[in-house]
């Protein structure tokens, strides 16, 4: 049961990640705008955070009060994420630029802009800004202490908990509200299909497309930090390709929140899987096969390929994703 | 492009002009970039990028020895890019390729032009999968390619570990954690340096830079000179219209990834059968895939342009490292970045500059305008000798 407990409680890490960025390339691409930079929107988003954090350890005062800080640490890499990728909104919506140039430039600024004021920061040769432990939500946070022997529901729930996945939680849910339930969400979507059709009713798709891409910038820059504090090992400039995985998921989830979520926690599972595989009583060991880790790790990315070949036939992109909008178009 | 004759209706020419504006704002980003960080060496930090490759005979071998591979890998973003794909899919088919031409040269002992010839199969069998997925499956071919990067990567990994006469391990090292010492283990599978290695003064010097310099002008020629290109063409600006044409778009997809897949993994040969590399077993994916990409977009995916961004971006980054310990190397990629944001708006700039060119034009039949005009335009052609 312990290794059950294990599973369930990183897939559910590592899937938070997936579904916040995953959520971010919906609301960009369902107004109409591909979000290719959101690696980088990522690494900026955990970047600032992780500074916040830093300092927050630095100054003493994040030890007494740490989820306070762990949630200011959640809505400044938020905001820094939305900030930065107004640069992409610039050039795709104002400039009429290709997208997928604009997202590549910023997904080549971002890791090397986080390693150069690493430096700067913390000296040189530091390139990791370590994570203060006390952002760990443990049994003391609620007022009692850790059992001696944890049990299932211990195991699943403390080993490895952050503010973050509670609020991805709350996010999901925000996120089909917005989506299917209020005005804003129509006129979004309207944007992602026919931006023509929708400015003749008086939306403005400018606007409508800079609010999908910021909020997708909001909610990459909150999956950078979740993906940095579930890996565990500080900040490093990296989100290990994180970012494109989620555009996989997305797709995956067919633009839709709810199958983002199952899409994403599938695909976490996977992933999950390949880094316990020694573990896990029942999967082939290949003994014959030296780093036979190799083979599960490739598991997800296959997996994926396959369900995209059956899925993407139905598939329901929006249709006016990537394509500037021309007020003169019919 | 020499001056002159019809300049201001050259394509070609305002993309050129677009892409130096490009670079001049990157670098001057860059230098802002050094003040922000350390203003005491901001000075220092500049002249070292736009000097280091020059300054000697050493460096100028090490800009050659990275523009081949960034030039191979740039090549295949530009070619996909001509046929209206975008092809991100670099990082797994220059190390499928290298993983072909390392087994070629370390395991079966051949001789190098037949591990080159395997390293572009082996980028090729990697390029197969976006355009099959693409043409058969309608999955957008960068999700397919940045998949495939992965699973080339951890592929590549596992047998690369499981076959111990390609490791360094049985050819004397103490370490298993990469491919062989090609030197070591196949002297003949190296690329031949002739005499440049002795004329640069570098171990770094072969004629590699001059093999992908000639397969930039084959693929110049096969773009712009034959049906075949032109078809691909067709498909990259209107797949509709060239289905109407009697095109075949599907079968066009794949065949213009396997040849931008072949690019890719030429790049990956070329680089490991230097001999001055080896394969590390590594866990991320290598960034000369990646950097194809800024080399493409500055060139506007002209390959006779790429050899010109390849060595631009390779003679930076020559200069990047010479700026540790100062600054972080990692200066030089923002400078890129830069460069790459602007290109992306090179539309834009293109229309900007066509305009201007054009207003000049009109200005022309004004006698009195006529010599300024032609003044300013020499001083914008002045940086491209720089450049080069």
């Amino acid at each position: 049961m312990r290794i059950a407990a294990d599973l369930l409680g990183s897939t559910i890490l590592f899937g938070v990640p997936l579904l916040l960025v995953a959520l971010g390339g919906m609301f960009a691409e369902r107004s109409g705008v591909i979000n290719l930079a959101l690696e980088g929107i990522m690494i900026i988003g955990a970047l600032a955070g992780c500074l916040f954090l830093r300092s927050a350890n630095l100054g003493g005062w994040g030890v007494n009060s740490p989820q306070t800080a762990m949630f200011i640490a959640i809505i400044i890499a938020g905001v820094i994420g939305a900030v930065f990728s107004l640069l992409l909104s610039f050039a795709a919506i104002n400039l009429k630029a290709n997208q997928t140039i604009g997202g590549t430039a910023l997904n080549q600024f971002a890791p090397a802009f986080a390693v150069v004021l690493t430096w700067a920061i913390q000296g040189q040769g530091q390139t990791s800004i370590t994570i203060p432990t006390w952002v760990r939500i443990t049994q003391a946070n609620f007022g009692f202490a850790q059992s001696a022997s944890p049990g299932f529901f211990e195991n699943l729930i403390f080993k490895s908990f952050y503010l973050t996945t509670p609020i991805a939680f709350i996010l999901l849910i925000a996120s089909y509200v917005i989506l299917y339930k209020t005005k804003l969400g129509l006129r979004l979507r309207s944007c992602g299909e026919h931006p023509q059709a929708a400015a003749s009713v008086g939306i403005s798709v400018y606007k409508m497309r800079y609010i999908g891409t910021t909020i997708s910038g909001f909610l990459g820059g909150i999956g950078g930090l979740a993906f940095t504090v579930a890996a565990g090992s500080g900040f490093q400039s990296t989100v290990a390709g994180y970012g494109f995985l989620a555009l996989a998921v997305m797709i995956f989830g067919n633009w839709k929140p709810l199958s983002i979520f199952g899409a994403s926690m599938f695909f976490a599972f996977f992933k999950v899987i390949s880094s316990y595989s020694g573990s896990i009583p029942f999967l082939p060991k290949f003994e014959n096969i030296t780093n036979s880790s190799y083979i599960y790790q490739c598991i997800p990315y296959v997996v994926t390929m396959l369900v995209l070949i059956f899925t993407s036939k139905r598939s329901q992109a929006p249709l006016a994703e990537g394509q500037p909008y021309d007020k003169g178009q019919r | 492009m020499k001056k002159k004759k019809p300049i201001s209706e050259n394509a070609a020419f305002a993309g050129f002009l677009a892409s130096v504006g490009a670079i001049v704002l990157g670098l001057i980003f860059g230098y802002i970039m050094l003040i922000v960080f350390n203003p005491a060496f901001a000075n220092v930090g500049i002249i070292k990028i736009l000097s280091t490759g020059f300054s000697t005979k050493e460096k100028l071998a090490k800009v050659l020895y990275q523009a081949a591979p960034l030039m191979m890998t740039g090549l295949s973003v530009g070619f996909a890019m001509k046929t209206g794909l975008f092809n991100i899919g670099g990082s797994g088919q220059y190390l499928v390729g290298a993983f072909f031409a390392l087994i070629c040269g370390v395991v079966l002992k051949l001789p190098w032009y037949i591990c080159l010839f395997a390293s572009m199969l082996g980028g090729c069998f990697w390029g197969v999968f976006p355009g099959l997925f693409k043409s058969l499956f309608n999955v957008n071919e960068v999700i397919t390619a940045i998949m495939f990067n992965w699973i080339g990567l951890f592929l590549v990994n596992l047998t690369l570990t499981n076959i111990p006469s390609a490791l360094a391990n049985f050819y004397g090292a103490a370490t298993a954690d990469r491919t062989a010492n090609i030197t070591a283990a196949n002297p003949t599978a190296l690329i031949p340096k002739v005499w440049l290695d002795k004329l640069f003064n570098s171990p770094y010097m072969n004629i590699s830079f001059f093999i992908a310099a000639i397969i930039a002008v084959v693929i110049y020629i096969i773009i712009d000179k034959t049906v075949f290109g032109y078809e691909l063409k067709a498909c990259g600006f209107n797949q509709k219209a060239s289905l109407y044409a009697g095109i075949n778009a599907k079968r066009n997809v794949v065949f213009s990834m396997m040849i931008a897949g072949a690019l890719s993994g030429i790049g990956g040969g070329i680089y490991y059968l230097c001999g001055t590399a080896q394969y590390s077993i590594i866990k991320v994916l290598p960034a000369m895939g990646f950097n194809g990409i800024p080399v493409a977009l500055l060139a506007s995916s002209n390959p006779l342009g790429i050899i010109l961004s390849s060595l631009f971006i390779s003679y930076i980054q020559v200069g990047g490292e010479a700026l540790q310990p100062e600054y972080a190397k990692e200066i030089i990629d923002i400078i890129i970045a830069c460069i790459i944001y602007l290109s992306a708006l090179s539309v834009l700039m293109n229309e900007f500059i066509t305009k201007m060119l054009k207003a000049k034009k009109e200005k022309k039949d004004n006698a009195a305008l006529r010599q300024s005009a032609g003044a300013s335009l020499e001083a914008v052609n002045a940086p491209k000798e720089e450049e080069k």
